[in-house]
């Protein structure tokens, strides 16, 4: 038999599989579960869009597109940057249309890191950016986010992380899973501290339509002099209920974005058709569909965040993405236990917060893409949970 | 006025007080408070459920009966339209641009109540030139409701991303 060991990339099996892969077996497999586990929103995708894709299918669109994307739809997320961000990015040079936000991360990483180079990476955060890291051959290098910073990366805390190797630093905002987003002062901190560096922002703004309390999605981009090292990555998963579509995009300077569809024209050759059509309805069409998801988000996040605060559990008001992140310190359990308890005793699923980085102990995930009856309902069963324990 | 308020009434009427106080910052005591005042108003007429009568063998009838009106000097469409109004069997009534100028919607228990009442009511108001009688055959949505789909949760339970 072979020796797969002998064989198999050092570098790949080097990354070890989720610590909380056993929760999610466990959780996946069981019967009428009660869930706050999923990160995609609940709606279906916008019928403006569907019907688009329909349509371009009814009329023979079934061709690969240019390797950076359907010209159109670059002409449209150019036009969507410039309306909602106030960025101007040529869409011939500066915009690439990717295989979901996840490509494009990918992508980036791996454009910018040589051998060795280390990258920042705030945590809490979404699992990927340490394994794509890794996989470029560069260096994670982590800094936890506190709550009493309200999960935001303070330039502090980044200024003592960054040394001469630093490649670049990973900006997830807003955050999956803690809620936080960056604003303008936040930014421009992190200016100062880059300024005359090589360094590039790896800006994931895939929850970006997706703020509250008034508050507008800003990119780093979009601040003082970083559009020239910012690398925007963003995606019509989350805004638009595509998650399903695996339909991406990121904008930069255009030295950067070419090397980018480089590795996208060798690996994936182009995103799909049928769903850059209908990306292309997403965005010209459908700002009041995105409205009204945005309204009932937002009453769900109220609700939520009132009804963990009402059973004892400590929650800070999320400002974007569509998670709450209690804190479940005060049961003196770990989340990993909090989590397995809950399902075994209750049967609702929500995610450790260790899942998204050692700094998320003594906290859980607890997504609002669900109806508020159903909120609810886990909510109440959580509440009998922590009396009970 | 509170448009906040009005719009998730108009999404779920049995949200209580305190979820509208949780959903708009306002305090339990100021949500009552502007419920009143919007219901004194007249912006908050009623507050009813968006029940799929297809459901039931016994349920309702509804046609569409769109009305042609000779205008009254003075007084326009007005007069027959409140007139039309005032029958139990009318649910709504519009004003149409286009060919017909009223538009109405008739609920009944049967075909023939509804043919009846189009018939001896509505056919020889006066001012009223003709009508068109559309039964509904089946409902779809309703009120923002869809009405013809179970949907279930293809999502799966948990997720990172």
């Amino acid at each position: 038999m072979l020796n797969y060991g002998e064989i198999l990339n050092g570098t790949i099996t080097e990354i070890q599989p989720s610590g909380i892969r056993k929760f999610f077996d466990i959780a996946s497999t069981m019967q009428d579960v009660i869930s706050l586990g999923v990160g995609e929103p609940d709606f279906e995708t916008p019928w403006k869009i569907r019907n688009a894709a329909i349509r371009s299918l009814e009329e023979g669109k079934t061709y690969y597109s240019s390797n950076r994307g359907l010209s159109e739809l670059r002409d449209e997320i150019s036009r969507y940057m410039l309306r909602k961000y106030s960025l101007s990015y040529d869409p011939k040079s500066e915009i690439l249309v990717t295989v979901g936000g996840s490509e494009a991360i990918d992508a980036a990483v791996r454009s910018v890191v040589n051998s060795g180079d280390e990258v920042i990476i705030p945590q809490p955060s979404y699992v990927c950016y340490v394994p794509i890291v890794m996989m470029a051959g560069g260096v994670p290098v982590i800094i936890e986010n506190k709550a009493e910073d309200d999960f935001k990366l303070k330039a502090e805390h980044l200024k003592a992380k960054i040394t001469d190797k630093t490649k670049a630093i990973v900006l997830p905002y807003p955050s999956n899973p803690t809620g936080a987003i960056m604003e303008k002062e936040d930014y421009e901190q992190i200016e100062e501290l880059v300024k005359g560096t090589n360094i590039i922002l790896i800006s994931d703004e895939i929850y970006s339509e997706l703020t509250f309390n008034g508050k507008r999605h800003v990119s780093p981009a979009s601040v003082g002099s970083l559009k020239e090292r910012t690398i925007v990555i963003n995606g019509f998963s989350k805004a638009f209920s595509m998650t399903g579509w695996r339909l991406g995009y990121t904008c930069g300077p255009k030295e950067i974005i070419g090397q980018i569809t480089k590795l996208h024209q060798y690996s994936i050759m182009c995103a799909p058709t049928t769903s850059q059509y209908a990306a292309i309805s997403a965005l010209r069409d459908c700002d009041y569909d995105v409205d009204c998801m945005m309204e009932e988000y937002d009453m769900r996040r109220r609700l939520m965040v009132n009804g963990f605060n009402e059973i004892g559990l400590a929650c800070r008001e999320p400002q974007g993405a569509f998670y709450a992140f209690p804190c479940i310190k005060s049961t003196g359990m770990s989340s990993g236990e909090f989590c397995e308890k809950l399902l075994e005793a209750k049967k609702v699923a929500i995610v450790p917060g260790t899942a998204f980085g050692d700094s998320g102990e003594g906290y859980v995930r607890a997504s609002y893409c669900y109806g508020t009856e159903h909120i609810k309902t886990a909510i109440s069963r959580i509440g009998e949970f922590l009396n009970e324990i | 006025m509170n448009v906040q308020i009005l719009k998730l009434l108009a999404k779920n009427a049995r949200m209580s007080n305190k979820e509208l106080a949780v959903c708009t910052g306002l305090s339990e005591d100021e949500v009552i408070a502007e419920i009143e005042e919007m219901t004194s108003m007249g912006l908050i007429r009623a507050c009813k459920a968006v029940i799929d009568w297809d459901k039931l063998d016994d349920g309702y009838i509804s046609a569409i009966v769109d009305l042609k009106v000779t205008p009254k000097p003075g007084y326009g469409f007005e007069e027959v339209a409140k007139k039309v109004a005032k029958y139990k069997e009318v649910e709504s009534v519009y004003l149409l641009s286009g060919v017909y100028d009223l538009s109405v919607i008739v609920k009944c228990r049967s075909f023939q109540e509804v043919s009846r009442f189009v018939a001896k009511e509505l056919a020889v108001m006066e001012g009223i030139t003709s009508t068109q009688t559309q039964f509904v055959m089946r409902r779809y949505k309703e009120l923002d409701v869809a009405l013809d789909v179970e949907s279930t949760d293809e999502r799966g339970v948990v997720s990172s991303c």
